[in-house]
């Protein structure tokens, strides 16, 4: 081991923890520490929101791909490639003038990796995962988001296999724009519901 | 089970606090832990439900304290042991000294794009029609499992009403069960 590793042991204990199960495990050929590599390269940067925004996107911009990702998720998503881990069964619920959707887990963490990447830190800790189904307006206000009193918020616990993706509503000035600049707009926190839809800066030239 | 990782409805845990544009790891061991998790699911000895049911077993005071991928990697040496592929002297070497159990299959770096693209669709056919269909009015069971289970304990004994019929899928309460209810009482309780 190198002098680098052992420093790294003695500033975090369960950094030593977890590299001695890494080497554990490859000494005995059950893991191919390349292998991690390729995991961990892939979820930094290829799998993450933008695949959502391109799919929430799309959705606002044909009404024929909106009523199928209402109908069919999996398929309309698997169709622009997005498909994969923790994607494998979708439902998109959809933002309107009258009800908001809200995801959580509050039984572990399900996320839908394959549209929006790994989950955040929060989104997997108790506060938010305890809170969301009993106090969704309050959780929503420490996101900065106010909504009116009638607007309805529904709460999405994730089930075993299903993972939802919220598809928020398309502000209002962005019409004619392309479905690249319109995922400009979707941020990974509108499509599970702890923000709206960014607003267009300004009048396009 | 109604343990630490049921926590629909509890207070007391404070404010959710999110990180404005956060990394997707923050030490760099969370990295390691991620793969490692993956690699050794890839396996096969396993299936998701037996380990969720691996991290909500851990004791509530270690879940708490514990940050996420702290609590994969606890919950990843209890299945490592459970399975034959680790066991306690190697963890306190720090290095392989016992033999391990032969997997069905080793997860390779050429192969993980593949694999990851294809997941694990949990869909199954079933030949026999839905129990329940959409607009019939249900009450949830209120009972306390001690193997895994997707009802939380918030919903426990409500009343409700069937939304949609979807097509057949995997039951996490009884995959786990009849895989490992039996290995499980065998071992010593983690912690």
């Amino acid at each position: 081991m190198s002098h680098d590793h052992d420093h790294d042991n003695e500033l975090d204990p369960f950094a030593a923890r977890v590299r001695a199960l890494e080497t554990i495990l490859t000494q005995k050929g059950l893991i191919d520490p390349a292998a991690i590599d390729v995991i961990v390269d892939t979820y930094e940067t290829k799998i993450g929101p933008r695949n959502g925004a391109r799919v929430v996107a799309k959705a606002w911009s044909d009404p024929a791909y909106a009523d199928w990702l209402k109908r069919d998720a999996t398929a309309a998503i698997e169709k622009l490639s997005y498909s994969g881990r923790q994607g494998e069964h979708m439902q998109a619920v959809f933002n309107t003038e009258e009800t908001h959707n809200l995801v959580v887990c509050t039984l572990c963490s399900c996320y839908p990796w394959s549209v929006l990447g790994l989950p955040p830190v929060w989104y997997k800790a108790p506060p938010y995962r305890s809170r969301a189904v009993i106090d969704p307006r309050g959780v929503l206000e420490e996101f900065g988001l106010t909504l009116p009193a009638e607007k309805k918020i529904r709460v999405w616990d994730s089930t075993a296999e299903l993972r939802y993706l919220v598809v928020p509503m398309r502000p209002k000035g962005t019409e004619g724009w392309s479905e690249e600049r319109l995922a400009e707009l979707v941020s990974r926190d509108a499509m599970i519901g702890t923000a709206l839809a960014k607003e267009p800066e300004g009048e396009p030239a | 089970m109604n343990g630490p990782q049921d926590l629909g409805g509890q207070m007391g845990f404070g404010p959710v606090a999110p990180e404005r544009d956060e990394p997707y790891f923050h030490p760099a061991w969370e990295k390691r832990a991620l793969g490692v998790t993956l690699t050794a699911g890839g396996m096969g000895a396993w299936n998701i439900d037996e380990s969720r049911h691996a991290r909500e077993s851990l004791h509530p005071a270690d879940y708490y304290s514990s940050s996420y991928y702290q609590i994969w990697i606890k919950a990843l040496e209890v299945l490592l042991k459970r399975h034959g592929f680790i066991t306690e002297r190697d963890l306190a070497a720090g290095k392989a000294v016992d033999p391990a159990a032969t997997p069905k299959r080793v997860l390779k770096a050429a192969d993980v794009p593949a694999v990851l693209a294809k997941g694990g669709p949990c869909d199954r056919p079933v030949a026999m029609p839905a129990r329940f269909q959409a607009g019939d009015h249900v009450r949830m069971k209120n009972f306390n499992p001690t193997g895994h289970t997707r009802l939380p304990r918030y919903a426990g004994g409500k009343h409700g009403t069937i939304e949609a019929v979807r097509s057949g899928f995997v039951f996490p309460d009884s995959t786990f069960s009849v895989r490992t209810k039996l290995k499980i009482r065998s071992m010593p309780a983690p912690l």
